[in-house]
């Protein structure tokens, strides 16, 4: 087993609620790693420190044995994580291919110069990222609708979309955020069938999801957040049956 | 007729390099939602760097020919006035970026003095002569309509300018991470953008617009001083608003339809308040169709949206 994502201790306060208390778990390259746990138990706030989106208070996050910067969200994506959002983030004013397109911006260089000189070099950046743009809305399924703006697109589809312009990234660690909110059973199984493409493909899932058929069916390791802590991991089988894990879902007075 | 034909002339003329300035306004306030008051400073700025360095060649090497000469001002003011930019945004909105929008409003008219001011330390209260390096002399007359070989050239020049950019902002990678960072810079981030690089490009470029339309400001009006920036830049800001704020091509089309307006409202205004007024009154056209913009149609010609935005 490599390790692709390795916290360490990470801590986060917001004012006086501690939000995450030492979350230290492991990612392991390949792998569908689902994060559950009940509702404000800090798993999305675990997606925000991870991706720069807020500042770490303590401890740090370890990507093929380097230290991700702080503080820089668009550093973090160039090591190699991309998101998705809970509620839906596109650029809703920008077609599906360009939202695409510049998730690819961090792997495309051409500069101002090159572009207003219609350069050669630039040009055959633009159709390279154009192709390889159009290529990657197929593989999510939504290929026909590159041209629609994006705030015209399908719930659905909108939900796609978010996971191609991650994956345009190039990254090695996907993070989705509750991708199946809001979907019915044959989008959910549309979806888990492109999150298995996609870990056929090499890149490692790290999923926060409630819908606990698809946690059960998809991921290999799952980790249980409760009150910021991280009261347990292990395969879904076996989180199913811990005890702790029961009884943050249901309440204490069950497990007495 | 003849009259009608040569006031578009002129109108073309003012309004493309109100256009090239309220390019700048427009781009700022897209992507930070920020009305930038120091914007019109620039525009002085950059004739007066021009200025400054045309007299400095023309003594240090006389007979140089004067195509040059305005060349050299340009390649010097231009990055002058795009470090300038650059400077203003990195130290006084930077830090400002989350604080409530007044802030950085009350910031952008603070550095419109502190820019005034010091160019009047520099360059002196006194106006000074912009050489017409270009003929501004009248050619012969085409249709009875009066053309210099400086308004063909400013002409070209914004034109040229506008649709660059506008291939720049729809075409390139650059263009493409600015309009994602328009719609939130923190998503773009989160998606691999740069959004400080994006919104200091963003400044850089409409800087360099704003230096270019110094140039032709003065280079027209044959004069150049430290609160020349001042007109342009409240006008430039009218057509931005006038065209719809934060919209490109509206911002080109609200500098030509102010300067079209302007000049007609110049060219009749004697006849309109019979006598009573001459055309030295051709600024309150442009403050008129700003009261009636934010009366009637805030979101300006091809603006939408404004209200989600403020």
């Amino acid at each position: 087993m490599i390790t692709l994502l390795e916290s360490r201790t990470v801590n986060k306060r917001f004012g006086g609620l501690q939000a995450l208390t030492d979350v230290s778990l492991k990612i392991h390259r390949g792998e569908v790693y689902g994060l559950i746990g009940p509702n404000g138990a800090g798993k999305t706030t675990f997606f925000n420190v991870l991706t720069g989106a807020y500042p770490i208070d303590g401890g740090e996050f370890v990507m093929n044995g380097a230290e991700l910067p702080v503080g820089k969200p668009h550093r973090i994506v160039a090591h190699g994580i991309a998101r998705t959002f809970q509620n839906i983030r596109l650029f809703r004013e920008l077609t599906a291919l360009e939202n695409v397109m510049a998730g690819h911006h961090i792997r495309t260089s051409a500069g101002v110069w090159g572009i207003l000189a219609q350069s050669r070099a630039a040009r055959e950046e633009e159709r390279l990222v154009t192709e390889r743009a159009l290529e990657i809305l197929d593989y999510v399924g939504i290929g026909r609708h590159a041209d629609t703006v994006a705030r015209n697109l399908s719930y659905g589809d909108q939900r796609r979309l978010e996971i191609a312009r991650a994956l345009a990234t190039e990254p090695q660690l996907l993070a989705l955020d509750e991708p199946a909110a809001g979907m019915n059973a044959t989008e959910t199984a549309g979806l888990r069938a492109l999150i298995e493409t996609i870990r056929a493909d090499g890149v490692t899932v790290l999923l926060i999801e409630h819908d606990v058929k698809l946690i059960m069916g998809l991921c290999d390791r799952v980790a249980v957040l409760d009150f910021g802590k991280k009261i347990a991991e292990g395969t879904p089988a076996e989180v199913q049956r811990d005890p702790g894990v029961i009884r943050a879902y249901l309440g204490d007075h069950r497990a007495h | 007729m003849e009259t009608l034909l040569q006031q578009t002339l002129n109108g073309l003329v003012a309004g493309s390099i109100y256009a090239l300035v309220a390019l700048g306004y427009t781009m700022v306030y897209g992507i930070l939602g920020l009305i930038n008051f120091a914007h019109g400073e620039i525009v002085m700025v950059g004739a007066l760097v021009a200025l400054q360095t045309i007299l400095f060649l023309s003594s240090a090497v006389p007979g140089l020919p004067p195509l040059v000469l305005l060349l050299a001002g340009v390649v010097v003011a231009v990055p002058a006035c795009m470090a300038l930019g650059y400077l203003i945004e990195r130290i006084g909105y930077r830090r400002l970026r989350n604080a409530p929008r007044l802030a950085p409003l009350i910031t952008a008219i603070g550095v419109s003095f502190l820019l005034q001011t010091l160019a009047m330390i520099i360059w002196g209260r006194e106006f000074h002569v912009f050489p017409q390096l270009i003929d501004t002399a009248p050619m012969q007359p085409v249709a009875g309509v009066v053309v210099s070989p400086m308004q063909i050239f400013t002409i070209v020049v914004a034109f040229t300018l506008m649709g660059g950019l506008m291939l720049l902002v729809n075409k390139s990678r650059l263009g493409r991470a600015m309009r994602a960072t328009a719609e939130n810079h923190r998503v773009a981030g989160l998606m691999g953008i740069n959004a400080n690089g994006v919104i200091a490009a963003t400044f850089i470029i409409g800087s360099g617009l704003a230096a270019l339309a110094g140039v032709l400001f003065a280079s027209n009006y044959a004069i150049a001083h430290y609160s020349m920036g001042f007109t342009p830049g409240l006008k430039a800001f009218t057509a931005a608003v006038l065209g719809g704020i934060g919209n490109l091509p509206g911002a080109m089309v609200g500098g030509l339809v102010l300067g079209l307006v302007e000049s007609f409202g110049a060219g009749y205004i004697e006849h309109l308040s019979f006598g009573f007024l001459n055309s030295s009154y051709q600024d309150i056209f442009a403050f008129m169709i700003l009261g009636a913009v934010l009366i009637f149609r805030p979101s300006g010609l091809l603006g939408e949206r404004v209200a989600d935005r403020a």
